[in-house]
């Protein structure tokens, strides 16, 4: 099966193709061809599973490795760069991860991207989405872009596909960001900030991108090649760790801090998560496929690709791994407490996905390589699990907004459940998938501090502490959202459930959610995951430290969790909310405002970079939504017009002088030309004519003149050639 | 074999030129002469594919398909052409872009067909003729050929608004100041290369192995700058560029499209066949300098573009910073270091093919600006809005084209980009550092003013209706525009997936070029 592996991605493609040039017209088609590729590559990449699985841990150092021909091979004087296909056990189960999860999310977007409304009769209409077809085509070209990554074999071509992702990000992201005159499912405001947050999703992450491109360019310097297997020897590390990029400083520590970068940007880190929550903008499916399952994790796996790079700076003594541990832990804290204080039911699991994408994050960067790529598998599936079903609210009752929901419960029974599934499982608590990963990086990290290390120790509190917020603000959604009485009529009243083409996909995810956990439970004897995905690492020799299960750690994590639901139980389940009622969490007065304005740092990004602003009063027309430039922005945009003004004045300004001192000259030529030398030649002509004129009136005609002049000449001549002689 | 290949590939377009002239006047000869016109430019197409594709030797260093006979035998001028894989793309673009040029032209030129047609086939002859050239003085001779009906094109059948007669005669006159010095140059190495008893030579590859003024670094230098000074012009490199947006707005259409697609391509074509080869030990010498112009063409190119309104503008500022990336991988390949020829052959592959990409890309980014300016009468970016919702076709073409000129990857800009850093970062690590800069900018500039500009938000229905009674009207794209642009993208995704296509044939060449120079 493997050798049929590069397939995964190209049935998706294949789809995309079909979609964009032959069924544009056709809705159902359309939706039909995303949901047959994306089952197709499932289909394959299970059988790549088995197969995986049947070659046990072996398979990660001595990966399957095929050269593609042609598919970006580059030839590069005498040598030539290839790129193909690589299959270990990390790329098996992100595979089955990445088919599952977006196979639901295709099926889910059929009954989601139809939009009903009610007409002034009280009759409900359900039209397609204006735009149907190209969504499904959009999400099919992502599928595309995420399963090559996965099966990459070249850091090169990882890129690629890491873009194309990029892309169809910003393109769903800004889904909604055009519309024409006559349709509403979306306001004109919501356009405009559709077209903000793409932009500011795209060019943030470019910046990540950017950086990780000069580690990538470095890297192929240093090593000749980009391929997995061939820098990730014995040799190469070597000779990476050896050799100095600055004084101090060696290439591997420069390259996997470069790199680092890029994971920054994709996987919404701290200080580049800032486009991550406006990315909500995008449809619901979009938010649970790229935005919380799939593309902002490609910037964990990247980090567990290179892990060969980071584990070889860390024995060289390079910071790599501690920046990437604090990284992670801090924003894995930092997002959580923002997720306490949020309304928008999407945002606060936005504001999740950054947090736990900090846990996987940290787990990498303490070491924890196993826990960091199951915890990247788990949360896919219940985060996605998560949005899906927000989604399936938003579509029911109409509004993003927490505080006008409450009670929905009764009308989305199936929703609610499996909400609550996704939820526990996020919060931690066993035997839900969450509680055995998330678990796993804590134990990981409180090893790390018994061995008196002070990263460890930092790197458990801060997840300790973020675990806690976690589990306190999924209760807190839960109470609001679907418990207590309805708190706007309007919205809550015409909250129906989903139809069946949205419920059974939640249903697949939620049965995944709850037991996938149970693939590593070491207290129930299994570590089958471990075993299979952490036994080796490509180019390094040394096994990788494993971590027993520690049921003191375990105790504590669950504890915590349920603290944090108990608190959140206390505040909002309690006494549910009623309308008009303040957020009982208002009380704690200035770290409510510090929390609830995301610590100021969008007012710090504004003052820096750019400011969304929406003046009250205008809702849903394109003027109450502007942008608010930056000094930084503010300072570019000069700058160019600067050089603009430059360009105008100087550089061309010295051509059209240069011209215009051609032209003077000329003039200046004409005029001598014209005065002196023309002048010359007209005056021997006027002299000529008047000599004649004068000269005429010798002519007289009579011989005796002639005479005179005659003898007088000579005479003169005489007299001359005389004294000449004389002399 | 094809018998005088080369020489029936330059002389097919002048044929044509003479047939347009000769078809006689009548109510029909408007058609009659575009449907000549775009039926007959295939034939060279056709002849350069059959070329390329079939009879070309991708790993043959030497020159294939030559002729050589004497021209002017009192001064030793030959008539001497080939090529190699430095020129055989070139070649193909060009008779690629002048089909496409024309059968566009074919739907939108209406006035004085008959003179448009014609310069055009000798626009054609023009180009051509200077990358197949071997020999100096017939290379000047096509070199100035080239100006003439591209300064006609832009005069006569320039949108009046855009000074066409003003931009056509600076593009004409600071090509040929250029054009002087360089002509001075190759007199000097015709004399330089003399002796008493055997005349000089004006044989581009006899020169590159004489080598004229080995001996004497300052004439040599003199020869260099000179040369140098009218490719870079062409190029343009930044601060010879200002000619480069009042030709491209002035332009009609299919004019600009080649401007940028292959003339635009003769300057840095002359940096590698002529400066690179001939004057290796001067541009080592001088790569410092060479590069830093490279750097500000490649970040104030891309700030210049991001200050303007005018989509047309835009693009054509972006091509100085587009072009700026050749000139880094061409200085990177020469730059003097520690670097093997491995990494200088990287940076020259990227500097070929980021020639090749951006005739495709700007050609195309051209071709889709003059679209919405036939239907709008206006490019001024503020106007629009919502035209992906209202055309999606003009969208989803705009959006490859524009993604692909940022250098997304997949796309073929970000190859020869990859390349050009991939080189320049081993060779000039810190003038590379400072062009990453050219990467963001470049990203900002097509999204934040193309896309979302005209793009996105919500269709002004009222606004358009208005405007129609002036005749202007927004609909999407017509089967022939497509057509006109399905080759452009096809190319694009086909290189960005897939380079070996064309890389095979360029990284031949620069291994031969390179060896030459680097121990």
């Amino acid at each position: 099966m493997f050798n049929y592996a590069f397939l995964i991605p190209v049935f998706p493609l294949l789809a995309f193709a079909l979609i964009i040039f032959f069924f544009n017209r056709n809705n159902r088609l359309s939706a039909l061809t995303a949901v047959a590729g994306i089952l197709l590559a499932g289909v394959l990449a299970y059988s790549v599973l088995f197969e995986a699985i049947g070659h046990g841990p072996e398979l990660a150092e001595k990966p399957f490795f095929q050269v593609l021909l042609g598919f970006l091979q580059i030839p590069t004087g005498k040598e030539v760069f290839s790129v193909g296909v690589m299959i270990d056990p990390l790329a098996a189960v992100t595979l089955f991860m990445v088919t599952t999860v977006c196979l639901m999310i295709f099926i889910y977007s059929i009954g989601y991207m139809q939009h009903t409304h009610t007409d002034e009769h009280g009759h409900k209409h359900t039209t397609d989405d204006p735009r149907y077809a190209r969504f499904f085509a959009y999400i099919s070209l992502f599928a595309c872009g995420m399963l090559g990554l996965v099966i990459s074999s070249n850091l090169f071509e990882l890129f690629l596909f890491w873009e194309i992702m990029g892309l169809c990000s910003y393109l769903l992201i800004g889904f909604w960001s055009t519309r024409l005159p006559h349709e509403h499912h979306i306001d004109d405001a919501q356009t405009v900030r559709a077209k903000i947050a793409g932009l500011k999703a795209f060019l943030t992450t470019r910046v990540g991108d950017t950086i990780f491109f000069v580690g990538l360019v470095f890297l192929y310097i240093q090593t000749r090649d980009l391929n997995f297997t061939a820098i990730f020897t014995e040799k190469t590390l070597h000779h990476l760790a050896e050799t100095q990029a600055l004084p101090g400083v060696p290439w591997v520590t420069l390259i996997a801090l470069l790199i680092l970068g890029g994971a920054i940007g994709k996987s919404a880190q701290f200080p580049l998560h800032i486009w991550l929550p406006d990315a909500m903008e995008g449809p619901t499916p979009v938010s649970a496929l790229i935005h919380a399952a799939t593309m902002v994790s490609a910037g964990v796996f990247l980090l567990a690709r290179t892990f060969p790079l980071y584990l070889t700076a860390a024995q060289a003594g390079g910071p790599a791994m501690t920046v990437v541990a604090l990284v992670g832990a801090f924003t894995a804290l930092f997002a959580g407490t923002i997720g306490v204080a949020q309304d928008d039911i999407k945002r606060v699991l936005a504001y999740s996905t950054v947090s736990q994408l900090g846990f996987m994050v940290a787990a990498l960067g303490i070491g924890a390589y196993v826990a960091g790529a199951f915890h990247l598998i788990t949360h896919a599936f219940f985060k996605a699990l998560l949005f899906l079903s927000a989604g399936s609210v938003i579509h029911g009752v109409g509004t993003n907004d927490m505080m006008n929901m409450g009670g929905l419960r009764k009308k989305m029974p199936i929703t609610t459940t499996v909400f609550i599934i996704g939820a526990l499982a996020l919060a931690g608590i066993p035997p839900l998938a969450g509680f055995w990963s998330k678990d796993e990086i804590l134990a990981h990290a409180f090893e790390r501090m018994q061995h008196g290390d002070t990263i460890g120790t930092a790197v458990f509190v801060m997840l300790a502490v973020a675990a806690f917020f976690t589990a306190f603000y999924m209760t807190r959604q839960i109470f609001l959202t679907f418990f207590g009485e309805g708190r706007d009529h309007h919205a809550v009243e015409h909250a129906h459930e989903s139809p069946q083409v949205m419920w059974m996909p939640l249903a697949v995810l939620a049965f995944f959610a709850t037991t996938l956990g149970l693939v590593n439970a070491a207290p129930l004897g299994i570590s089958f995951f471990g075993h299979f995905v952490g036994e080796y690492v490509l180019g390094i020799h040394e096994p990788l430290e494993h971590t027993p299960f520690n049921p003191m750690v375990a105790g504590s994590s669950v504890g915590i969790a349920l603290v944090g639901i108990a608190l959140g139980w206390l505040l909002y389940g309690r006494k549910p909310l009623k309308t008009g009622e303040r957020d009982p969490l208002m009380s704690l007065g200035l770290v409510w405002k510090v929390l609830r304005n995301k610590y100021y740092l969008d007012e710090i990004y504004g003052v820096v970079i750019a400011q969304k602003e929406g003046p009250a009063g205008k809702t849903g027309t394109v003027e109450s939504v502007r942008v608010q430039p930056g000094w930084l922005l503010q300072l570019v945009v000069w700058f160019a017009g600067v050089c603009f003004a430059f360009d105008k004045a100087v550089v061309d300004g010295t051509v059209n002088l240069a011209a215009a001192i051609g032209r003077a000259f000329s003039e200046v030529s004409a005029w001598v030309d014209q005065t002196f030398v023309d002048g010359a030649v007209n005056g021997v002509g006027w002299l000529a004519n008047e000599l004649g004129d004068g000269l005429k009136l010798i002519q007289t005609g009579r011989v005796q003149n002639y005479l005179v002049v005659a003898i007088s000449g000579a005479t003169i001549f005489v007299f001359w050639f005389m004294i000449v002689i004389s002399r | 074999m094809v018998p005088f290949a080369l020489s029936l590939l330059v002389l097919l377009p002048l044929v044509g030129a003479a047939i347009v002239l000769l078809i006689p006047k009548g109510q029909k000869s408007d058609s009659l002469i575009k449907w000549f016109a775009v039926v007959w430019s295939v034939i060279p197409l056709l002849l350069a594919s059959y070329l390329w594709f079939v009879l070309f030797d991708p790993n043959a260093s030497k020159m294939q398909f030559e002729e050589a006979y004497l021209w002017i035998s009192s001064i030793n001028v030959r008539y001497h052409v080939g090529v190699d894989g430095l020129s055989m793309p070139l070649v193909w673009l060009t008779t690629l872009l002048t089909v496409l040029g024309l059968f566009y032209s074919s739907y939108v030129i209406h006035e004085r067909a008959r003179e448009f047609f014609f310069m055009f086939l000798l626009l054609e002859t023009g180009m051509i003729g200077v990358f197949v050239s071997l020999d100096f003085f017939l290379f000047y001779v096509f070199w100035e050929l080239g100006l003439v009906p591209m300064y006609f094109l832009i005069a006569i059948w320039g949108h009046a608004e855009d000074r066409p007669q003003y931009s056509a005669i600076k593009f004409f006159l600071y090509t040929l100041v250029g054009s002087v010095l360089m002509l001075l140059a190759i007199i000097a190495m015709y004399i330089n290369t003399s002796t008493a008893t055997t005349p000089g030579t004006f044989d581009l590859i006899e020169l590159a192995t004489k080598r004229p003024f080995a001996n004497d670094f300052v004439f040599a230098s003199l020869a260099f700058w000179g040369i140098f000074l009218a490719f870079a012009i062409k190029v343009p490199l930044f601060p010879f560029h200002t000619w480069l947006p009042d030709a491209h707005t002035a332009a009609p259409t299919a004019g600009s499209v080649i401007l940028a697609g292959i003339l635009l391509k003769l300057g840095t074509y002359g940096f590698v066949r002529v400066l690179v080869p001939i004057f290796p030990q001067v541009f080592q010498a001088n790569v410092l300098p060479i590069a830093i112009l490279a750097t500000i063409s490649i970040v104030y190119g891309a700030l210049v573009a991001m200050a303007q309104t005018d989509f047309k503008r835009l693009i054509a500022y972006s091509s100085v910073n587009h072009m700026g990336y050749v000139i880094l991988g061409v200085a990177a390949a020469v730059a003097i270091g520690g670097a093997n020829l491995t990494d200088r052959a990287i940076a020259l592959n990227g500097a070929m093919l980021q020639m090749f990409n951006h005739g495709v890309i700007t050609g195309a980014l051209f071709f889709i600006v003059g679209i919405l300016y036939e239907r709008a009468h206006t490019r001024d970016l503020k106007s629009f809005g919502g035209l992906g919702a209202k055309t999606p076709v003009y969208g989803a073409i705009l959006l490859t084209a524009s993604f692909a000129s940022l250098g997304l990857p997949g796309l073929a800009g970000f190859i020869s980009e990859f390349m050009v850093f991939r080189g320049a970062f081993a060779t000039l690590p810190l003038i590379a550092t400072i062009c990453v800069l050219g990467i963001v900018f470049g990203a900002a500039m097509m999204l934040w003013k193309v896309i979302q500009n005209v793009l996105l938000g919500v269709f002004d229905e009222k606004r358009w209706a208005e405007q129609e009674k002036h005749g202007v009207k927004l609909y999407d794209m017509t089967r022939f525009e497509v057509i006109t642009l399905a080759p452009l993208l096809f190319l694009m995704v086909l290189i960005g997936v897939y380079p070996s296509v064309i890389l095979n044939t360029l990284n031949t060449i620069s291994v031969a070029i390179l060896g030459q120079i680097v121990k």
